[in-house]
């Protein structure tokens, strides 16, 4: 069945978009994650403006991890205190972010922006995770025990002034990196289009020390305002949100994360990650091969003001 | 050369004359009018084919042996500013680097004839009338000047190639037919993308090379139906718009939560 999306202005198949959302539930389901950075790149795939899917998919993620943040905060999951301090940074950036999208898109080179941001990023992260899997699972193979958290090793961050206790977390931290990682996440999660839950979590969990009971419940508190304050941004400087895109990607979306989160449980962590780390390095694979190839038209035509 | 030179002074200063002469009291008049003035797009909307239909009308002061006419059809859609860019490979990948602004151009044009334009009129006709995608008046920014450039401009021939494929911007000249000597009837095909607005139909009738009428329609293509209301709420309330999308948004994760719950 066609629709007609109002702002991408251009028809798609509704249930090509609906199977997306549900692919990319699943696997954002699966590995605990937005998603945001398999969304926004397969719409840009399908023929979506980079600068719509990047608008659109905030609202997106915004559904999958409030719907996240709902369960966890049951669960008692969530640190409030570590999350508002995030926030503080994590709107700053956000708008910081939504600023410098819009003028990367009136010097035209927002799409190489996204592009590029996607391909360094993308493969770092993907490849250091890869590789990180593929260590632990090789220990585990010949009988050594790894953990995660190598407690008791305190790095520089923890010399640094202005300490806080968060007490659902039991840990006393400074808040200067705390907030620095909150503006950066926002920052890169309004230009790329993703949560950033992918490197958030990471950062938090050997970087920020916070234990793995509410590492995730927090980042996802932290993903949910920053999304919905970047769709919000988004659409009041840009007009770029594509409402009726987002609904059926959120429909989709939310289904499949179910799913995923059940196949999830029967899945090894190091594989899991192994097998995130190999998914994300494609993404940005993909990326980098479309910007070296030539491109079919050198040309481009986008009307001033208007959505391509 | 000083032959044909003298040969085409007289025929414009008879051509010229001829307009001046019959103005008062107008050899030909051109009656048109389209299959429809007002086309709903609907969010399925395929594209759809307007018909234009017109006829010459004589009058007495019509030399009799003229029969011989020429239409050119210009329908041009609503203006934009557009901007082409051009990518080039700097540190081994593909950027936009150049570009050029293209001010208040027309966001569909179609120009029809009944055959091609250089037998219909001579090229200095031709460019001062507008005849074919190469001689329609696409202004330009450059630099701080505005002209329309060269026909063979790498930038201004990528947007008119480019609009082309797209089928906004397309130029037949085989499109026009005379069901009888004065009667004539052409299509104006608009494609699913085409952009609402209020379109302009100019018709220019020739004879022998020269200009002997002209006439204008105009029709409205409207976008009606729900996802018109969404795109005129994005643009207009923007805030309203980002906020009950992140209402929504919130809803659906809400309800993904009631629905799915586990515990």
């Amino acid at each position: 069945m066609q629709l007609y999306l109002p702002i991408a202005d251009i028809p798609v198949n509704i249930f090509l978009i609906l199977a997306m959302g549900a692919a990319v539930g699943f696997v954002s389901g699966m590995f605990g994650i937005g998603g945001g950075f398999l969304m926004t790149p397969l719409l840009i795939f399908i023929g979506i403006a980079p600068a719509v899917a990047v608008a659109s998919v905030a609202s997106h993620i915004a559904a999958s991890s409030f719907s996240g943040a709902i369960s966890y905060w049951r669960r008692r999951a969530i640190d409030p205190a570590l999350a508002l301090v995030l926030l503080s940074g994590g709107t700053i950036g956000t708008a910081l972010g939504v600023w410098t999208f819009t003028l990367l898109r009136s010097l035209g080179q927002l799409d190489l922006m996204i592009a590029l941001s996607y391909v360094v990023l993308l493969t770092t992260v993907g490849g250091l995770m890869f590789w990180e899997g593929l260590r632990s699972m090789l220990r585990i193979r010949r009988g050594i025990a790894v953990s995660l958290r190598r407690s008791g090793s305190h790095g520089w961050v923890h010399g640094l002034p202005f300490k806080m206790r968060f007490k659902r977390s039991k840990i006393y931290l400074s808040v200067i990196p705390v907030i620095a990682v909150g503006l950066i996440i926002g920052f890169i999660g309004a230009i790329m289009g993703i949560g950033g839950g992918f490197i958030l979590v990471p950062i938090m969990i050997y970087f920020l020390r916070v234990p793995t009971s509410t590492v995730i419940g927090t980042s996802m508190v932290l993903t949910l305002v920053t999304m919905v304050f970047a769709t919000m941004l988004h659409a009041a400087t840009n007009h770029l949100v594509d409402a009726v895109l987002a609904l059926i990607l959120m429909t989709g979306g939310v289904t499949g994360a179910q799913f995923g989160a059940r196949a999830g449980q029967k899945i090894r962590g190091e594989h899991l990650r192994l097998l995130l780390g190999l998914l994300i390095l494609a993404v940005g694979i993909r990326f980098a091969v479309e910007l070296v190839i030539r491109p079919d038209d050198l040309f481009t035509i986008r009307e001033v003001g208007g959505a391509a | 050369m000083s032959r044909r030179f003298f040969a085409f002074t007289i025929g414009s200063a008879v051509a010229l004359g001829a307009t001046v002469f019959s103005l008062p009291a107008r050899a030909e008049r051109l009656i048109v009018s389209v299959s429809n003035h007002r086309v709903t797009v609907t969010p399925n909307y395929s594209g759809e084919e307007l018909v234009l239909f017109g006829s010459v009308e004589k009058d007495s002061s019509t030399p009799a042996s003229r029969n011989n006419y020429d239409l050119v059809v210009t329908v041009s859609g609503p203006r934009a500013d557009m901007v082409t860019r051009r990518k080039e490979r700097r540190f081994g990948i593909w950027i936009n680097t150049d570009y050029r602004e293209f001010l208040q151009v027309p966001t569909y044009l179609a120009l029809f004839s009944n055959r091609p334009f250089d037998a219909i009129a001579s090229p200095d006709v031709e460019r001062r009338q507008q005849l074919g995608l190469n001689n329609v008046l696409l202004t330009q920014r450059v630099g701080t000047d505005y002209a329309d450039v060269v026909p063979n401009d790498a930038f201004r021939s990528a947007f008119v190639r480019l609009r082309s494929e797209r089928g906004l911007y397309r130029e037949e000249t085989s499109a026009v037919t005379f069901l009888t000597p004065t009667l004539f009837r052409t299509g104006i095909p608009l494609p699913a993308e085409v952009p609402i607005g209020t379109y302009t139909v100019e018709i220019k009738l020739f004879s022998d090379g020269a200009l002997i009428t002209h006439t204008e329609t105009a029709f409205d293509i409207v976008k009606v139906g729900f996802e018109q209301f969404v795109a005129a709420t994005a643009r207009q309330d923007g805030l309203f718009y980002g906020a009950f999308t992140a209402f929504m948004a919130l809803m659906t994760g809400w309800m993904a939560s009631i629905v799915f719950r586990k515990d």
